[in-house]
């Protein structure tokens, strides 16, 4: 069903960190943008779609003007609203927003140390654009981050904090930003697979709270009313958002999952765990009967490989790419 | 990241330099006396209560070369002394091994088994002095005690912090190699077969449900792999079977290294915490070594120039190599211990400064940004 294609070389291998890949379509300039974490480093390749140029960056997590200490990042993602690109980069010090291309930072977000009590790590992980203006990100001790952001320009404001989780935020993800009305268009997951089911606004409104069964859910998605969460038992969980039920649960990974993806326009689901595996799934949503169908459609295994990221390059499900620990390239895989 | 990393990476680093101390003290034919005495005073070290407090303290994994530091002292607190290139390999072989056990780690919280099995295996090595085994089971009592209560998401951290701290290090070490957990590019071997972890389903099935929880089907897919059942669970107890051998000695020949480039930069806020470490081990090593006797240097892994003098007809290494402890490392060490006091509070002083400018600089990022 997927072929192999040629690599592209990153600067640095990939850390073992979730969902550790970020991919950004540019149609009109016939680009691709991709994000891969190592350590305190952000390394950033520009593919063009002939496959003739790539350019490297790399960004660090540093606090402004601060010499010392670089921090060790926990995930960078690209963040598409209506009207802008932006890159979100979460580290153990705080939260950096970048324009898409790296270029320009326009906004940096201290985390708060001193009322977290010193035996836990501080740290911020988790990233999803909402609706249209509001960027959100958690964080170790449970709490989301609302951030609105204006349509150009830094004047990027906290708007709300979202304290819901106990556990550390590990993802999260929504739909229909923009144009579509939706009930729900925010999903948090944490290190205990609990999941809070959020719709956004001016006030963010919690619509419904899915137990974890103290089992982290390191990667999760948001797809036509249906939650998709995978988890460190390497099990993929279906989930109607709004009410909570069950719709199937499949034993997909021998070990942790570690990224989840859905290209939306088709319903192929992507999971990839340290199992060194990368399966391809359909998802078919019948809202009629409210049911869901999941059927397995492909597997690639990246040798002794663990993988940390594994992301669709469009909206299709044409190609994907994946990243693993150790390895300083970002496979790629194309529909025959 | 995580902040509780450096009691499992000193007890699982430690426990293979000894594993591979073990060894070439017995291959190198060194008295049974000198042997032992090298190993109690080393575990004494390492498993006293200070060290094993200090170490328990909320803080940031070490930098490569902090750790290494720190990893000679605890070796030259005994009477034996390496030479530099001996402690580079030492130190490689030590990196490469728990990297492996990290790496295929079953579940993030059998990083614990794996440091249990370590101890179990460093209580063998210092069996006939009570003394040490006390501090020992003290030791793991209260390793048992902190980590018992750790989440499954809380280890994984734990095993992320310590994957990116070996991440890039491909040394390939010959006994890996043999074994065939190693490939001949340095990266380790990992199987799409055998016992899933314990707590994981083999991966196969998939299940839809109705609206009532009913499931309404099944349906199979490949997994691509040949997995099995898990086998049963670990003893995460004092004593006990830990049933993975992920933290067992498989040291029966020493492995050849071949060297890598160095590491990055150093850490500047590491080398606080170094002093006070290294500090402590001295203050300890000092009340150890009551008599002036002689030390012993061994040669750990033969260099091209020492193959090159055993062809010639000399005898093994260690005899030839015995001569007199060199006793600055006990003059060092008392200065080191009066500038303790000092250096801690530089620490503290040191610490309330970093921490204070990170609010007001991004203050002045946003109002610079506001101006543009």
């Amino acid at each position: 069903m997927y072929h192999k294609e040629k690599s592209i070389q990153i600067k640095n291998s990939a850390s073992a960190l979730y969902n550790n890949l970020s991919v950004l379509r540019i149609a009109p300039r016939r680009l691709t943008y991709f994000t891969v974490v190592h350590a305190n480093v952000v390394n950033m390749v520009s593919a063009s779609w002939d496959g003739l140029n790539y350019s490297h960056r790399q960004l660090q997590s540093k606090e402004p003007n601060v010499a010392t200490s670089t921090s060790l990042i926990m995930q960078v993602a690209f963040c598409v609203l209506p009207s802008r690109d932006l890159l979100v980069v979460t580290s153990q010090k705080g939260i950096q927003i970048y324009e898409s291309d790296g270029s320009i930072m326009v906004y940096w977000h201290a985390l708060d140390t001193s009322d977290a009590p010193t035996a836990q790590a501080v740290f911020a992980r988790g990233i999803s654009a909402v609706w249209d203006n509001y960027i959100c990100v958690g964080v170790s001790s449970g709490a989301i981050l609302v951030f609105d952001v204006p349509s150009k320009g830094s004047n990027i404001t906290l708007s709300e904090v979202l304290e819901e989780h106990k556990e550390p935020i590990t993802d999260i993800a929504s739909e229909c930003s923009g144009s579509q009305e939706c009930i729900a268009d925010l999903v948090s997951a944490d290190d205990g697979g609990n999941l809070c089911v959020w719709k956004s606004g001016k006030e963010f409104q919690l619509l419904n709270k899915i137990p974890g069964f103290d089992m982290s859910c390191s990667s999760v998605k948001l797809w036509k009313g249906i939650v998709v969460a995978g988890y460190g038992t390497g099990q993929i969980h279906l989930f109607e958002a709004v009410t909570g039920i069950l719709h199937a649960e499949v034993n997909a990974h021998a070990r942790w999952i570690y990224s989840l993806d859905i290209a939306p326009f088709s319903g192929l689901l992507l999971s990839a765990a340290e199992d060194s595996l990368v399966r391809v799934w359909h998802l078919t949503v019948t809202p009629e009967t409210n049911s869901v169908e999941v059927a397995h459609l492909h597997n690639e295994c990246v040798t002794d490989t663990q993988i940390c990221g594994a992301k669709f390059c469009d909206g299709d499900g044409y190609a994907f790419a994946v990243t693993g620990y150790d390895l300083s390239e970002i496979i790629r895989y194309t529909q025959l | 990241m995580s902040v509780k990393t450096l009691p499992l990476v000193f007890i699982n680093l430690g426990g293979e330099m000894l594993y591979i101390l073990d060894q070439r003290l017995r291959a190198t034919s060194t008295s049974e006396d000198n042997s032992e005495k090298v190993m109690n005073d080393i575990v004494g070290t390492l498993f006293s209560k200070t060290f094993m407090d200090e170490l328990l303290k909320p803080q940031q994994l070490y930098s490569h070369r902090t750790l290494k530091t720190v990893l000679t002292r605890l070796a030259h607190a005994s009477i034996m002394r390496l030479n530099p290139a001996s402690m580079d390999r030492l130190y490689e072989l030590t990196i490469m091994a728990f990297k492996y056990q990290v790496f295929r780690c079953p579940r993030p919280k059998d990083l614990l088994l794996i440091s249990y099995s370590h101890i179990d295996t460093i209580r063998e090595l210092v069996k006939d002095t009570s003394v040490v085994v006390n501090q020992v089971d003290e030791t793991h009592r209260k390793i048992i005690e902190v980590y018992s209560s750790l989440s499954e998401g809380e280890f994984q951290l734990l095993r992320q912090t310590l994957l990116i701290f070996f991440q890039d290090m491909h040394v390939r070490v010959s006994l890996f190699l043999k074994n065939q957990i190693q490939n001949p590019d340095g990266r380790f071997a990992l199987p799409t077969s055998g016992p899933v972890p314990h707590g994981i389903v083999v991966p196969g099935l998939i299940r839809v449900f109705d609206s009532k929880g009913r499931e309404v089907r099944r349906s199979e897919f490949p997994a691509g792999g040949s997995y099995s059942s898990p086998v049963r669970e670990g003893s995460f107890e004092l004593h006990g079977d830990r049933v993975i051998s992920l933290g067992m000695n498989m040291y029966v020949l020493g492995g050849t290294v071949k060297s890598t480039k160095g590491d990055g930069t150093p850490n500047p806020l590491a080398k606080e915490e170094l002093n006070l470490l290294a500090c402590l081990i001295g203050s300890l090593k000092a009340e150890n070594m009551p008599r002036a006797e002689y030390g012993f240097r061994i040669n750990l892994f033969t260099t091209d120039q020492e193959e090159e003098e055993e062809a010639d007809g000399t005898s093994d290494g260690a005899e030839e190599s015995m001569f007199g402890v060199i006793n600055i490392q006990a003059m060092q060490d008392e200065q080191s211990a009066a500038e303790l006091a000092r250096i801690t509070g530089q620490f503290a002083e040191e610490e309330e400064q970093h921490e204070n400018p990170s609010g007001n600089k991004g203050d002045d990022l946003l109002a610079m940004m506001d101006d543009l």
